[in-house]
């Protein structure tokens, strides 16, 4: 006998039944494809969009996250380079090839060297565009795909990402419900990444010390574009 | 690990009277105990979500065969393979062949109790493929030869200055000759050589806190980032979890993890939380070329259907032990085993056998403490109280101790006699200590009066003093529950 069958007999045995069928399995068939939402906190889902936007910013303020926010994509690249300048950071960036950040005007600022693709060991600042941002907690959602290599996420030093302020949504579900249209008919995205905020352990004598693995700082650009 | 649980009463002596290790459980205790309550607090709805977590998890065990089946079909149609394992040895066995087709020298490892529960690194060394652990706290132990002694914080044991000594004398090899005391330094000097280590990996292993069946993603969640640098670099990625680490839906996903940071470490949402979904797609700029996930069973399935099936929703968040004043005092190393405190008490039992483990579950006051912060509502001290009643009935329960059990009984069932033997003995030990108004030794019991003073009793029993305050407030009502119990 495999190791499956006889892992799945004893479930069975357990459970004092046989492999399941009929209406029970049906109901758990449907469940699945079709997922109810359990309960999901007031705190965000209860109000409206711009209150939601208000509170993304609030929540990623208390994990040690900054936003800019601007008005259009041509203002990005002014925004990221100030931020660079007030930290005293390298300006070589390695942006996703995303088509979000194809739009912006990159070559305005020449201050800023910009190379696309995925990151490499030595890449010091990374320009990601999230799917969305969850008000619920102040967290980014990434979807890994050609146009966004999770190591962009993860490697440089300094992560920032360009979000739109109509997409922030309430709840991790409203992310999930993106993901599932984004894939409908295809396979899911090999990686889903929710962050929130830099990189952190406390690790030793529960110090809290930014910067462990991933990234030490994550700035959020959000352009308000007064869209959606 | 080697198994010292059944040493647990010497393992405790010994961690009581270590004070690098109280300073650590205090600091422990006020850091994840506070931080946990102020994130309840600012979430009204966390008792409702508790709730339908728990009910998530019971739905699930009671179709855990037909999940799983899901699960293994979603991974296939992702690009991943299924590996059922009955036993560590299979697994471990399962993931060296994994290695060996990749002809891997190094792994990199993100922090996962199922690579300790089989364990996974001395064998893996002994086999020519050379771990690394990513988790700070894990590299830690690592270095030092040790267990994790906390689920979520595996070093919380040791303190700046014995990780400063770690440091020094195994990154002397890497040119780090200078001896860091600032936390800070000693983040960065670890981040910077681990860095090339991921770069470097051939396999990188984690762990997953859930595998979900709708998609079969398997999730990690982690604030350090190091769990993602080991998946998305290597050519190979292989996720070892065991069965019960199902859940049904992205949503309920959700649910699951609004209780896991805040019950945990007492934050909002974890850093990172990450979904992992087979092997990278054809256009994919990065991530790993292969998605194994080894399932360990273990004996989980034996649990589905008995008293210890409830066992089964725990999501290792840690909270019980962080709860736990038993956890407090003599840390995770004296519990002898992969998972320390109240969960592990439970547990281990199952694992190493009850005749190893039988001291666990009577390490507990059973104050309930630890059910009251489970965010899955696990009953904790009632397991405790299976355990016991079954070393008693398999006579593993010392005799001494049973037959002490046994004259209680006897009592118990006459109670007169009881009262009258009660009596008696405050009387005498109430005229004995009343000079000193306490007993520095005391035959019988020497447990007690070896590390603390006895104080003397006033000489009157409860049962007498209740039955005055009762006289002087005049006859109970009908409903009085103690009415059954002492008159």
């Amino acid at each position: 006998m495999s190791g499956r069958d006889e892992i799945l007999g004893r479930i069975r045995a357990g459970l004092g039944r046989g492999a399941l069928e009929g209406a029970r399995r049906a109901a758990l068939e449907a469940k699945l494809a079709n997922p109810p939402r359990n309960l999901v906190p007031a705190r965000a889902a209860a109000l409206d969009h711009a209150d939601q936007v208000e509170l993304f910013i609030e929540m990623a303020g208390k994990v040690d996250t900054q936003v800019t926010r601007v008005k259009d994509l041509a203002e990005v690249p002014g925004a990221i380079a100030d931020y660079l300048a007030q930290k005293n950071l390298p300006t070589e960036i390695r942006r996703a090839p995303h088509p979000l950040l194809d739009q912006v005007p990159w070559q305005a600022w020449p201050t800023l060297s910009i190379q696309t693709g995925r990151a490499e060991g030595a890449d010091a600042v990374g320009v990601g565009a999230p799917l969305a941002g969850v008000a619920e907690t102040g967290t980014l959602a990434y979807a890994s795909g050609p146009e966004s290599p999770a190591t962009v996420n993860f490697l440089p030093e300094t992560h920032i990402a360009v979000l739109r302020a109509k997409d922030v949504v309430a709840a991790y579900e409203d992310v999930f419900a993106r993901v599932r249209e984004k894939s409908a008919g295809g396979p899911f995205p090999r990686t889903v990444n929710f962050i929130t905020g830099p990189s952190r352990t406390a690790d030793i004598e529960l110090t809290l010390i930014l910067g462990a693995h991933g990234p030490k700082r994550l700035h959020i650009v959000l352009v308000d574009d007064g869209e959606g | 690990m080697q198994v010292t649980s059944q040493a647990f009463k010497a393992n405790a002596h010994k961690a009581l009277g270590d004070d690098n290790l109280k300073t650590a459980l205090f600091k422990l205790q006020h850091h994840f105990t506070n931080n946990r309550t102020r994130a309840v607090e600012a979430l009204p709805e966390f008792e409702r979500l508790r709730d339908r977590a728990r009910d998530i998890k019971n739905e699930v065990l009671g179709a855990l065969d037909f999940y799983l089946e899901r699960f293994e079909q979603k991974v296939a149609e992702q690009g991943g393979t299924v590996h059922w394992c009955r036993t560590p040895r299979q697994a471990r066995e399962t993931i060296l062949s994994l290695c060996r087709s990749v002809e891997a020298k190094t792994c990199t490892k993100g922090k996962s109790m199922i690579a300790e529960e089989i364990a996974l690194n001395p064998f893996l060394e002994e086999n020519g493929v050379q771990p690394i652990e990513t988790d700070l706290g894990e590299y830690i132990i690592q270095l030092a030869d040790e267990p994790p002694s906390h689920i979520i914080g595996p070093a919380v044991h040791k303190t700046l200055p014995q990780v400063a000594d770690l440091f020094l004398e195994h990154h002397k090899r890497y040119g780090k000759t200078e001896r860091q005391t600032e936390p800070e330094a000693l983040v960065g000097e670890a981040r910077e050589i681990l860095r090339q280590k991921y770069l470097d990996a051939d396999v990188g292993i984690t762990g997953a806190n859930f595998l979900v069946a709708e998609t079969g993603s398997t999730i990690i969640v982690t604030n350090e980032g190091n769990g993602d640098l080991t998946q998305m670099l290597p050519k190979m990625h292989i996720v070892v979890a065991s069965i019960e680490k199902i859940v049904p839906t992205l949503e309920d996903l959700s649910t699951i993890l609004r209780v896991l940071a805040r019950s945990a470490t007492g934050q909002e949402f974890s850093v990172y939380t990450t979904l992992s979904t087979g092997a990278r797609q054809s256009a994919d700029l990065d991530g790993p070329g292969a998605f194994h996930v080894v399932l360990l069973d273990n004996g989980r399935s034996e649990m589905i259907g008995t008293e210890l099936q409830e066992l089964l929703r725990c999501i290792r968040c840690g909270a019980c032990m962080n709860s736990c004043p038993v956890y407090h005092a003599v840390g995770g190393h004296a519990y002898g085993w992969v998972y320390p405190g109240p969960i592990g008490a439970a547990l281990d039992p199952k694992f190493i056998g009850l005749e190893a483990g039988q001291h666990l579950p009577n390490a507990s006051p059973l104050c309930g403490k630890c059910e009251s912060v489970c965010p899955m509502r696990i009953p904790l001290p009632k397991i405790f109280r299976y355990w016991r009643d079954k070393a008693f009935e398999e006579k593993i329960t010392p005799l001494p101790q049973r037959a002490g059990i046994g004259v209680w009984a006897w009592f118990a069932r006459r109670p007169e006699l009881y009262r009258l033997a009660s009596r008696l003995g405050i009387g005498v030990l109430g005229r004995l200590g009343r000079k000193a108004g306490k007993f520095r030794s005391l035959p019988l019991a020497s447990g007690w009066t070896e590390g603390r003073d006895l104080p003397a009793p006033e000489g009157r029993t409860f049962h007498d003093l209740w039955q005055e305050r009762r006289g002087r407030r005049g006859p109970p009502k009908s409903g009085d529950p103690f009415r059954k119990l002492f008159s």
